[in-house]
Parts: structure tokens; sequence; C-alpha cells
């Protein structure tokens, strides 16, 4: 029986793609491995190769069809014997080819560019009017940018900036960052100054720590935070307390960034927040924005500062885009936390991926007439106090919201601070929200119960408002 | 712990080093080429199976497919006893049903199902059974290594003759707790044999660029740590070092180094463009040195078997894995309150 070519997804996000152009013909031998199509998602162009051999025995989906979508049957492959007269008795039954390998943009490790599963509790941009930060001039020219350009501008300024800055890592330069953040950088700097690493990463933090010791200033990117387990050591016995121990004499430089926390369907080992870890150090300062705009100006601060900073990305954000200030030299103070929306009845704090729970509670909330103030943190360690402090005493009310394990989290600590700063301002006992205490499950509907979700949000905010 | 060297086999000479070189490919019987060919023929139509399913999305995550690499996992099992362990990393998939794992169980897991081995929670990088020695399937790069050590210290101590095969690539060859596990094994005569996967690439990165020295057999050189390059298309080349490694472990000489010169056809995960080599590249390796059609030419060649036989296994095989497929697709999801369970003791 001929067998129905479908339509293949290039990651369980995608649902449709644009069929750029056949590389068989109609009547064509094919073999396995043969690329036979290409298909555009909007961010790669993936090639299609057969897994069987056949004649391709006719093209169902014209070269230049644009939004086909997922599983759509786009060719009939006849096998030994068979005519075109037979294809009206396709098979049905599935029979995806394989998607071999992209030409665009597309990251090895990135599946899903920045995009969770359906199923998954975060999606597409906050609806939610950000409140002007008073950092930015007003009447700032805004820009449209995506955390992951942000990113790459941040260090590719402070590179030109900066002759002793410099970046390394795996994949950082030659397949310019396994999730495209140093995009161009090698381009621009070449091999001395964006520097590929063996997969090492205990030996190449050290290496950064030391070249900081010496006066440069590293950014060493891990290919996930998760991998700097491996290296765990060096950033906290030698870059964290290297200036206490030298009685000031020298400390390091360096920046250490990269994606943290949970991305989609990658199971335990490459699915955990390293914000509390890392926010127990002292010695250490540590960064996680949200939006773009604070992803580019606390790089820039991150680099330019002379304490070891932990930069945490999140995969999930990278593609997301924000408006960005067009300003020669934009840097915000890193352990200033940003009022994200103002409000009366209730404070949200949260950071990094968290805030995306927190807007999405937020448009909700105000549907019921509850009125939320939202704090975007951006910086985990030296944290905000003083900025949430002065909420509680105007709301009263205090919710906090993070990815992150439940025990000795970064909630935790601010709920034990604001007891002790604003008890008696507090109308109900601080709530906080993280993701479950499991190891992250790579099923489904397990990774969704694992992580926290908007209803959480809303359920926490009635009950400390007593609604 | 025990640690006075038992006989060595005949073979190590005095060369001042171990005098190990890379054996002559096995010979094998009718019997051996045909059960070599359902082997590698079941992880290779497993895994196009798993491409299509990410494709179709029950696939989620990472997924590394082992396609090109049949012959290596296939030839170590060949030259194992009952109770030997194998582990790896991540493009794990290959050495799971070369230990006999349940082709359903394997891909219900990938769909992230209550029937997978790791009853959904692994997912396709974490995968282990107990019962047949399978210690996983590990998404760290490198961390296998020690962990592969240790259960070759647990055959030592308890004295049981059974080798750890522990398997890495080229780019897990760099990590340090790679040598910190060598200088152990070495100094205390572990039996394990390191079994380096050169694939040539670590996702982007040629081992060229990533490593000092490229020939991966002397890596153990500064801890005494004899080592083989094996022709890791050659199933038979495969299992000739197998057995002599797993015979030299078992005499109580302590480590030995396999690099398995092999490739992988597809990306290093679903999504990886691969632009970091040439079409040509991979399609000399398919065209000449598939693991599958060697043993296949060689069935042909011999009149061991006709080209109809072979359609019926490779029928026989589709079947295996369409029934995995159609299992893992069908299968519930697990029990919400399995997110609870296995947590801790
Ligand atoms: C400690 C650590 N660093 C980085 C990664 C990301 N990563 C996953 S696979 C891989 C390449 C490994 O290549 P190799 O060891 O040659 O194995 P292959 O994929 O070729 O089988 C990298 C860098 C990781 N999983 N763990
Ligand atoms: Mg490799």
């Amino acid at each position: 029986m001929p067998i129905e070519i479908l339509m293949p997804a290039l990651s369980p996000t995608m649902e449709e793609g644009n069929l750029s152009k056949w590389l068989k013909n109609e009547g064509d031998k094919v073999v396995a491995g043969d690329v036979i199509a290409e298909i555009e998602t909007d961010k790669a162009t993936m090639e299609v190769e057969a897994v069987d051999e056949g004649t391709l025995g006719k093209i169902l989906i014209a070269a230049g069809t644009e939004g086909v979508k997922v599983n759509t049957p786009i060719a009939v492959l006849l096998q030994d014997g068979e005519s075109a007269g037979d294809i009206g008795k396709a098979a049905a039954p599935a029979k995806v080819e394989a998607p071999a390998k992209a030409e665009a943009p597309a990251a090895a490790e990135d599946k899903a560019e920045a995009t969770k599963p359906a199923a998954a509790p975060v999606a597409a941009a906050p609806k939610t009017e950000i409140a002007a930060d008073p950092d930015i001039p007003a009447g700032t020219e805004m820009v449209s940018t995506t955390v992951r350009e942000a990113l790459r501008d941040a260090m590719a300024e402070e590179m030109r900036r900066d002759g002793d800055v410099f970046v390394m890592g795996e994949e950082v330069a030659e397949y310019q960052g396994a999730y495209k953040i140093t995009q161009g950088l090698l381009q621009e700097f070449g091999p001395r100054r964006v520097v590929d690493t063996p997969i090492t990463e205990h030996g190449f933090a050290g290496v950064g720590v030391g070249a900081a010791m010496a006066g440069l200033k590293p950014i060493v990117e891990f290919m996930t935070f998760n991998f700097a387990m491996q290296a765990i050591d060096q950033i906290i016995n030698s870059a964290a307390k290297t200036l206490y121990m030298s009685g000031g004499q020298m400390g390091a430089p360096i920046v250490f960034r990269g994606p943290n926390g949970a991305a989609a369907r990658v199971a335990a080992q490459h699915s955990q927040c390293y914000a509390a870890w890392y926010s127990h150090i002292p010695g250490l300062k540590v960064v996680m924005p949200y939006t773009a705009a604070d992803a580019k100006g606390l790089l820039k601060a991150a680099i330019r500062d002379p304490n070891p900073v932990i930069f945490l990305e999140n995969e999930i954000l990278y593609g997301q885009s924000f408006d960005v200030p067009k300003l020669d030299d934009f840097v915000l103070p890193i352990g200033k936390a940003r009022i994200h929306k103002t409000g009366k009845d209730v404070t949200i704090v949260s950071f990094g991926i968290g805030m995306t729970y927190a807007v999405k509670a937020e448009a909700e909330l105000r549907g019921m007439g509850i009125d939320v103030e939202i704090i975007d943190l951006r910086t985990i360690r030296p944290l905000d106090l003083d900025t949430i402090v002065a909420s509680v005493k105007k709301t009263n009310r205090l919710i906090v919201v993070e990815e992150g394990y439940p025990q000795s989290s970064v909630g935790d600590h601010i709920a034990n601070q604001v007891s002790q700063r604003a008890f008696d301002f507090l109308d109900a006992p601080v709530i906080t929200i993280a993701g479950k205490d499991v190891p992250m499950p790579y099923a489904a509907n397990l990774e969704k119960l694992a992580l926290p979700n908007v209803g959480e949000v809303i359920e926490a905010v009635k009950a400390v408002t007593y609604r | 712990m025990a640690t006075a060297a038992r006989k060595a086999p005949a073979k190590s000479k005095s060369d001042g080093k171990s005098g190990l070189s890379a054996p002559k490919p096995a010979e094998f019987t009718k019997d051996e080429e045909l059960a070599a060919y359902r082997h590698m023929l079941l992880i290779r139509r497993f895994e196009e199976k798993a491409g299509q399913l990410y494709g179709m999305g029950f696939i989620g995550g990472f997924c590394h497919l082992y396609i090109g690499q049949e012959a290596v996992v296939t030839g170590m099992k060949m030259a194992l006893i009952d109770g030997d362990q194998m582990i790896t990393a991540y493009r794990d998939h290959g050495h799971m049903l070369a230990m006999e794992l349940s082709p359903r169980g394997v891909m219900a897991e990938l769909t992230g199902r209550r029937g997978g081995l790791s009853r959904g929670k692994g997912g396709s990088m974490h995968m282990f059974s107990k019962e047949k020695h399978f210690y996983g399937g590990h998404g760290i790069v490198g961390a296998q290594v020690s962990l592969g050590t240790g259960l070759a210290f647990a055959n030592r101590y308890r004295d049981n003759n059974n080798v750890s095969l522990t398997y890495f690539g080229d780019g897990a060859a760099n990590q340090g707790q790679v040598y910190e596990s060598f200088n152990m094994a070495s100094l205390w005569k572990l039996p394990v044999i390191y079994i380096i996967e050169n694939n040539r690439y670590a996702m982007g990165t040629s081992v060229s660029r990533s490593s000092a020295e490229t020939d991966f057999s002397h890596r153990g050189a500064s801890f005494k740590i004899p080592g083989i390059q094996v022709d890791g298309m050659d199933v038979r080349a495969v299992k000739a070092a197998g057995d002599l490694a797993t015979e030299w472990c078992r005499a109580g000489n302590g480590p030995l180094i396999l690099e398995m010169q092999t490739y992988r056809y597809r990306g290093h995960s679903m999504s990886d463009p691969a632009k970091y080599r040439s079409k040509e590249e991979v399609q000399k390796m398919r065209s000449e040195h598939d693991p599958i059609e060697q043993v296949k030419a060689r069935l042909i060649e011999k009149k061991w078997a006709t080209e109809d036989e072979l359609k019926t296994i490779d029928k026989e095989v589709r079947d295996i894995v369409a029934d995995a497929a159609e299992f893992a697709q069908n299968d519930a999801e697990p029990d919400p309150s399995e997110l609870w369970t296995d947590i801790v003791l």
C-alpha cells in the first residue's frame, strides 16, 4: 500500500509550518536518508528526510504553501510494484518522515525555541501594562526586542567598551550558542575573546575565576545552570570568597550566566532553579531578570561589577519580546527591585519566569476587582527588602511566587524578613508559592502539576484578601 | 578490599605497557551474524520510529538518537555474561534495547506514559532496569563514568566476576571526574570497561576542537590503563574487543579503555541543525560504513540468507517497533499521585 508522508512537527509546540521547497519530484526514487523537502518554522528551515524507500508518487502540498498543519499528508510514497493508480489507497496510518536537519538558527538543545508545550501553564506575552521604570528617562524611544537579543546586545556592547571582557563556554563561538545567545559574537570579536571550551565545567569555571583574579572580566556561559553544579565549588569557594580571604586585595570580577530553571519536558536533571541556592552565599550577587530591558541593563551592570555575579536566565523567556530603551549605554542598578504594576490591595513579589504567573494572575484578579501590586525583584542578592516592605505597608498583604523548591526558598526568606520588619502591617500570613517539593518529572501531565500555576496564585490572593 | 592482582590473560606481553592491541574482528557463525543483524535493525527501526513520534509531538524535551552507532552496543552485549552491568549517558535507547529491556517499556517512557520503564517520570534520558543490570540513562555529561566505576567497585567488593560496561562520549571524555575515576579504578584494579563512543562530535564540537589528545585509547596512559581503538562500525570488531576486555577485567587486571570509532547519522538531538559537518561526510559514512549494511552484505555473500529472508526479519522487527509505538501512544499518562511517589524511602 502506498505510504502517506505527513507534515512533521519539529518540536512538541510546532503546530504548522511552510512547505518551502521540494527536493524530489514526482516519479523520483527515494531511499532512506534522502532529503525530500524543506520546511520552515518561525525559527528554522528543517530538512525532511525519508525514512522509507520508494517512489515519490504524488506531491499533495505544493512548494511555497504556507501554514501547513502538522500531520497533514504532504505526499504519497509508492512502494515496489505500485503505480500512480494505487494512490487513492494510500495508508492513512501516520507516516511522518523524520525531521533531520535545520539550516537557520535552531539550537541543538533549544527544542521548543522558548515556548512550552500547549499543556504547560506558561504561555505567551503578558497583557499587563508594564509600569515605567524610574531608571529609564521619560520619553525614551523603545524598541521591541527578545530577551535573547537583549542579552547578546549587552555582551557585545560591553565587549566593545572593554577589551578585558571575554566570553567562554560550551558551543558559544562556532555554534553561535546552544541557545543562540552568543550569536554573532565570534564574527565580531574573534576566537581570542569568544572561546569554545571542552565539556569541562569545573575546569573552565576555575580558569575563568583565575583569569578574573588576574584582572580580566570573564563572562562564563553555562549551557544551562544544571551543569554549573559540576563547577559549584569554584563558584563558591574560589569566586565568592577570595575578596574576603585576601583581606580585600583581590576579588573575581566574573559573570556566570546561562539558562536556569525548568525548560519543557527535559526531566529532573535538567530542570531546576538555582536562585535560592546561590542567594545563600555571601560574596555573590545573584540576578534573575524577567523582561528584555532588565536582561540588557542588568547584564551590562553585571559585567562591570567588580564582584562575581550569577546571572540566571530562562530558556522559555529567551524568545519573548519586551520594550527595550534605545539608549547608547543602558545600565541598570543591581540590587533594586522594579514595581512592575502598582496596586493597593495585595503585593505579589516574583522574579524571572515566576513573573509570568504573577502577571497572568493579576489580569484575572483585576477582573474580579482586586488591585494587585507586582514587584519584580530582578536581583535576588542583594535583596531589595525596602521596596517590598514599603509595598506591604501599603497593601498589607504579600504573596511570593517562584518556580524553585519550597524549602529554604527565596519566598521563605522574604516572608521571614517581612514578618520581622513589617509584622504590624500584615493583615494576613505571607503565602509562598513555589514549585512542588519533587524532582521534575518527564510526563507532560506530571510536569504541569510540579510547576506553580496561575490558579494557585489567584487562590492565594483570594485567601489573603478574604474573598 | 582485596586488591591482589589475579592471573593476567596470556595476551599481555612485555612492551613495557600492557601489550594489548586491537584483536582481529571475530569470526561470526551464521547464527551470530543473523542475531547481530536483527539486534542492530531493531535499534535502527526503533530510533527511526522515535524520530517520527517526536515529529508528531508524542515525545517531548530532548531525544538523542543512536542511529549509526548500533554496532557498538550490539557487539559488546555479545561479550557479556549474566550480571554484567551497563551504564551510559542520555543517548541510551540502543543500550536499553541491547540489554533486552522491553521496546514497549522504552517507547512508553519516551512518550511519558505509565507503562514506561520509569513510569513516565524519567523520559528519554533517564531509564533504568535493576533486573537487566542497566543503571541508566544519565543527563549530566560524564557523571555516569564515576557511577560505572562504582558498579565495578561493588563487583570487586563482592568478588562476583562481573564487569561494569561504562559508556561515554568523546565529549564526556574531557570531564574531570573521568580521570579521577580512572585513577581509582586502576589503583584498586576495578573490573570496569570504559567504552568511549567516539562519534567525532560532542554536540557541534568536533574532537579536534575539544581535545588535545584525540586518540582516546591513550587517555588512560597516566593511570596505566591500557586502551584499544576499535572499528565501532563493524560489529565483529566490537565483539572481539569485548571478548578481550571482559576477559582482561575478569582476570583481575583492572580497567581497560575501548575507543569505539563510530558516527552518529542524525543531529545531536532532534532539532540540531548540524551545520558543523558536511552532508557528504554523513553520506559517506552511511554508504560505506553502515554497520547494518555490512552484516547484510556478508549474509548475502555467504548465502546465509536471501534478500527475502532478510526482508522477513525486517518485517518482524518493524512489527515489534510498531507494537511498541502503538502501546506508547495509547497508554495512559501516569496517575497524578505519581508526582509524590519515589522521592524518599
Ligand atoms: C555536565 C554537562 N555539560 C553539558 C551538557 C550538555 N550536553 C549534553 S550532550 C553534550 C555533548 C556530549 O557529547 P559526547 O560526550 O561526545 O556524546 P554524544 O552526544 O556524541 O553521544 C553536551 C555538551 C550536559 N548534559 N552535561
Ligand atoms: Mg560524541
